[in-house]
């Protein structure tokens, strides 16, 4: 459901450097923005679009809080420049609620209690939406694979995967 | 960390790139997924004025058998690799190591092409290159010319590409009965570069000889590095399981590690000589050889 609006905004910060602008569509909106060439996608995401969902961890490419889907595949944002995603769908927390009602996956991390301090939460759920639409079924060791660039410090990765199982039950996986 | 200042161009052809190459000679780096790039110009370890992303270019990524080939084409994300039915079914050694690249969500960005020409010595894909004797088809501003895996790294980041010069295609000779490999690297966690890794590429023939065997070490020298006596005392017979202990040996003695924070020297090429000692079984068995 694409938004008919098109805002247009300018750039955030004045980090300096080149500009251009670039067509990103951010949870089913179009927007045509000018970015600078150097705008890492989290920083474009954040500072720009004001969608603070997505966190900034190591900054360095680890732990995997800034997770976001870019056409449908879990990504790292803050190793993504913004004008990589120029022309392209960008999926963030913000964006899994539909119509009032939770995500499958923010269900069953509500149910499970897969969260402690909540920091990792949003590229962990991320990560979990993009591997049930390709596995709607996954086995405990499929589940700890596809979560294994997602980092938890608080460790609480049994209640994760647990809210995963829950979020792969409820959307009608059978295990 | 934001990165340096630099002028970003995507063209929409491989020429066009040359052409952007050109203009800026030593300044100009090809940016494709960014995986190893990005983190670099972040830390301020690399700081190209110009980068040429060739993410839009059409047709560079694909995986695909083609007469005596495998062809990989250099923008083929790792995943798209790893989701290949090809790869799967008929080549271990790069299903293998596909799985173990840095993390999953890395291997949604990250690309084939990055990953062999980077030059880091803890990349994963350049040993299986190696091992299994492929070419990089790569083109730049006189055309287009071939260069064995063999004589493409020349010493840490160094590699035979030119500056206005890009990877096209990795070429692999095509699965035959016969073969088989394996990949088995050691790292300290998920997402971390090799402790030491091994490639190994068997073919066998109806009897069981080993006709043909490749054996290649990740992160235990200034580039990858190719156990060529480890390999070549495999062929020519039926290797016994001494055999395969022995050319373990060798290869870690062809390994040249150096001390840091993955370990100690003695005790990569003890890893070294372990990995390659299983990986060697694991291939022999995927190649059909019974004992």
């Amino acid at each position: 459901m694409a938004s008919t609006a098109i805002p247009r905004l300018t750039a955030g910060a004045p980090i300096g450097g080149p500009t251009r602008t670039v067509h990103v569509t951010v949870n089913d909106v179009a927007f045509e923005i000018a970015v600078q060439d150097r705008t890492l996608l989290v920083h474009f995401l954040r500072d720009i679009l004001g969608l603070t969902g997505t966190h900034v961890g190591c900054d360095t490419t680890h732990c995997g809080a800034c997770t976001v889907l870019l056409d449908d595949r879990p990504v790292k944002s803050c190793t993504v420049l913004a004008v990589q995603a120029d022309g392209r769908k960008v999926r963030t927390v913000e964006g899994l609620e539909a119509g009032g009602k939770l995500h499958a996956v923010q269900e069953g991390f509500t149910a499970e209690h897969g969260l402690q301090c909540g920091f990792c939460t949003p590229g962990m759920m991320m990560t979990s939406v993009a591997l049930l639409a390709k596995n709607p079924n996954p086995s405990e060791d499929e589940i700890r694979r596809a979560i294994s660039g997602n980092l938890c410090r608080c460790t609480g990765y049994m209640n994760i995967v647990k809210a995963i199982q829950h979020a792969s039950k409820a959307s009608g996986g059978a295990k | 960390m934001i990165p340096p200042k630099f002028d970003y161009h995507a063209p929409g052809t491989v020429d066009e790139a040359i052409g952007l190459l050109q203009q800026s000679p030593g300044d100009a780096k090809v940016l494709a997924g960014g995986q190893s790039l990005l983190p670099l110009m972040k830390l301020r370890l690399a700081e190209p004025k110009v980068l040429v992303d060739i993410s839009r270019i059409a047709n560079l990524s694909y995986v695909r058998e083609d007469g005596d080939w495998l062809r990989v084409g250099a923008a083929t994300k790792i995943n798209d690799l790893n989701d290949s039915p090809a790869i799967q079914s008929r080549y271990p050694l790069l299903a293998d190591a596909g799985a173990h690249i840095a993390d999953p969500l890395v291997r949604n960005m990250g690309t084939v092409g990055g990953n062999v020409c980077h030059g880091d010595p803890g990349n994963d894909l350049p040993a299986c290159m190696l091992a299994s004797g492929a070419s990089y088809k790569v083109r730049g501003p006189k055309g287009d010319r071939s260069v064995p895996a063999q004589e493409f790294y020349r010493d840490t980041f160094v590699t035979a590409l030119a500056p206005a010069e890009i990877l096209t295609e990795v070429q692999l000779p095509k699965a035959q009965a016969g073969d088989g490999g394996a990949y088995l690297k050691m790292e300290r966690k998920v997402g971390d570069f090799a402790i030491a890794a091994v490639a190994v590429h068997l073919r066998l023939d109806a009897k069981g000889s080993v006709t043909q065997a490749g054996i290649a070490l990740t992160n235990v020298g200034p580039t990858v590095i190719m156990a060529s006596k480890a390999a070549s005392s495999l062929v020519g017979h039926k290797p016994s399981d001494a055999d395969l202990q022995a050319a373990a040996k060798l290869a870690a003695e062809a390994a040249q590690p150096t001390s840091d924070q993955r370990g100690p020297a003695e005790f990569k090429k003890g890893v070294v000589k372990t990995l390659a000692y299983r990986a060697l079984k694991k291939a022999w068995e995927r190649a059909g050889g019974k004992s």
